[in-house]
């Protein structure tokens, strides 16, 4: 205790290192074991899903539609690309605008706002806005099971992503960059469009690849606003159901015909490709985005 | 200052939304709330009324006969099964943020964290096939018979077993998915602490792991809460992953583990085309008063979530 003496402390006694030891090498071994247990898990799904979807996976997938619970997917397909891809442009056009307004002028209450609004809706069920898009949408503004329904529903849910990876991206571009763009005199939308925009551009097109990707495989929200049809889209905004990918796993493997297990299996293996597809593109986006701070 | 101007605009419509959703929802449910009171959440019957009979006037509002809303079983299976999967996946999402980020050459701790992130990327309607076509078979044949002999003197883990849909098999998929979002927050709360820590630590002797569990983690200690809280606040809202696996039991409350059971998000879909039928339109409005519910829940997960992360943002800034 006393300073002046300056005596060491005692030496722990190599038993109570042995143990110390021992109970580290069985923390590893729990903490590898969890690692483990989840790729294991993880693998077994991908492979799964692969396996059982590449065994019925043939042509008349993608060049039939779905008749009763058999034929091919193309109006799945193709629905879940109209869904996806509209609900994209929709949310991508909004979201890059208030993540741009978040990053350069929100230091504000709607700033704050925003933000912490954003980070709920990012937790909000997506059976919530599927619910409300249903009633909204569907019902009351009469447009029924629609392209126009579902789209929105997706493109509200995706919003909230868009909105914060811009942000993010857009926090990432060195200020200097900002204060040069200015000090050349450009105005506001000068600095955002030819400088900022550029500058961010992989971040923010990783941000909107991972967001297509969420909403690829979203089912719930779709499931009273698309609605389902056995056509591929004919060009009808409203009034029109639409088929998709997620809507074909759900309710066709609970139905009792091999064919409908098929399709099911099909439509898991091709949504869940197309999502890890996207997934690392997106990566591959960022990596390769020469103002990455990774 | 007009392009200011505009994209204040945009911004402004993400509040916009979101207040729209819960000032319409609140709106379109408040026949059911008015009707249902707050007894709603302590009642076990969901029961649409009589569909022949003529609509009756109680409480002032147009019912059918018999009609009364109830959700204590969905309340339970709800809390259930996200108390479960996060007693899982508590665990199992800290031991391997603990390992990847200390115990493996960051190169390859990189290249793991990407595909259990990808977990996160799995649809869950594809984890509901899983479920449905793997998951289920294997655990009522192989799991559930040896779980329920070996702890025979355990309530709750006593048979019946079930036949595999239920409150288990809902929380180990459910586990499943949200353990990416424990073990990505956490990885990368402990890789960003600074290497003076770590070999601090080493210099006084303590082992890699007492480093890892004594010095960095207790740092982490919000973030960990942030991301298990963000993740619990997943798995009370998961819809279609846990439709499909969790036996949809309708007024019906757990009394084992293996026991089926329905969530409130999983409710709403398995329940709109029935609650469609009621002409009052009194059983789709009490489904808004679920949504409404699941709304409140995830405003106040996200909301805490969001103070211990932000809590955090000043500590290290």
């Amino acid at each position: 205790m006393s300073p002046a003496s300056g005596d060491l402390p005692p030496r722990p006694s190599s038993g109570w290192i042995r143990y110390r030891r021992i109970k580290s090498a069985i923390g590893w071994l729990l903490a590898g074991s969890a690692l483990i247990a989840l790729a294991v898990a993880m693998i077994q799904i991908l492979l799964y899903v692969f396996l059982k979807g590449f065994h019925s996976l043939s042509p008349k997938i993608f060049v039939e539609s779905t008749v009763g619970v058999g034929g091919g997917l193309k109006n799945a397909i193709l629905g879940t690309a109209l869904l996806s891809g509209s609900a994209m442009i929709l949310s991508a056009l909004i979201g890059v605008a208030a993540g741009l307004y978040l990053s350069e002028f929100g230091e504000g209450r709607l700033g704050s706002l925003t933000r912490f609004l954003s980070d709920v809706l990012v937790g909000v069920p997506s059976i919530v806005l599927g619910f409300v898009g249903y009633v909204t949408l569907t019902v009351w503004l009469r447009w029924r099971f629609s392209l126009a329904a579902g789209a929105i529903t997706l493109a509200v849910l995706m919003l909230p992503y868009i909105v914060r990876s811009t942000e993010l991206a857009l926090r990432r571009v060195a200020s200097g960059i900002r204060e040069s763009a200015y000090a050349l005199g450009c105005s506001d939308h000068q600095v955002v469009f030819k400088v900022l925009l550029k500058a961010a551009a992989p971040g923010i097109g990783t941000g909107i690849l991972l967001a297509l990707a969420i909403s690829a495989g979203e089912t719930a929200p779709l499931l009273y606003t698309a609605g389902w049809s056995n056509y591929s889209w004919s060009g009808h905004l409203i009034h029109e159901p639409v088929a998709y990918l997620t809507y074909v796993i759900w309710s066709f493997i609970g139905e009792p015909f091999h064919s409908a297990h098929a399709l099911a299996y099909v439509a898991a293996f091709l949504i869940t490709f197309m999502i890890l597809l996207i997934n690392l593109l997106a990566r591959f986006l960022i990596a390769s985005s020469p103002h990455s701070n990774r | 200052m007009w392009f200011r101007r505009l994209l204040a605009f945009f911004a402004l419509l993400v509040p916009l939304v979101l207040l729209g959703i819960a000032v319409f929802l609140v709106f379109y449910a408040w026949p059911a709330i008015h009707y249902n009171g707050l007894d709603f959440l302590w009642r076990d019957t969901w029961n649409i009324g009589n569909q022949y009979a003529n609509p009756v006037q109680r409480h002032g509002e147009t019912v059918m006969p018999g009609a009364q809303f109830g959700i204590l079983f969905l309340v339970a299976g709800t809390l259930g099964s996200a108390l479960i999967a996060l007693l899982f996946a508590f665990p199992l999402g800290l031991g391997a943020a603990l390992f990847l980020s200390e115990a493996v050459p960051h190169r390859f701790g990189h290249f793991v964290s990407f595909f259990v992130e990808l977990l996160a990327g799995i649809p869950s309607v594809v984890f509901g096939l899983w479920g449905i076509v793997f998951l289920i078979p294997f655990l009522s044949h192989h799991v559930f018979p040896v779980l329920a002999r070996l702890f025979h003197f355990v309530p709750f883990l006593t048979r019946p077993i079930g036949s595999g849909y239920g409150l288990l098999t809902s929380s180990l998929v459910l586990c499943l998915m949200i353990v990416p979002f424990i073990t990505a927050t956490l990885r990368d709360a402990l890789r960003s602490q600074s290497t003076e820590m770590r070999e601090a630590g080493i210099s006084l002797g303590a082992t890699r792991f007492e480093v890892a569990t004594r010095i960095l983690l207790p740092g982490q200690k919000t973030a960990l809460a942030g991301a298990t809280m963000l993740a619990f606040g997943r798995a009370l809202g998961e819809t279609m992953a846990v439709l499909m696996v969790s036996g949809n039991a309708l007024n019906y409350l757990p009394h084992n583990i293996y026991s089926p059971i329905s969530t409130m998000a999983a409710f709403i879909v398995a329940q709109l085309d029935s609650a469609l039928a009621d002409p009052t339109g009194m059983a789709v409005r009490s489904l808004a008063e679920i949504a409404v519910l699941l709304l409140v829940i995830s405003l106040i997960t996200n909301g805490i979530a969001r103070l211990l992360i932000g809590m955090l943002k000043e500590h290290t800034l």
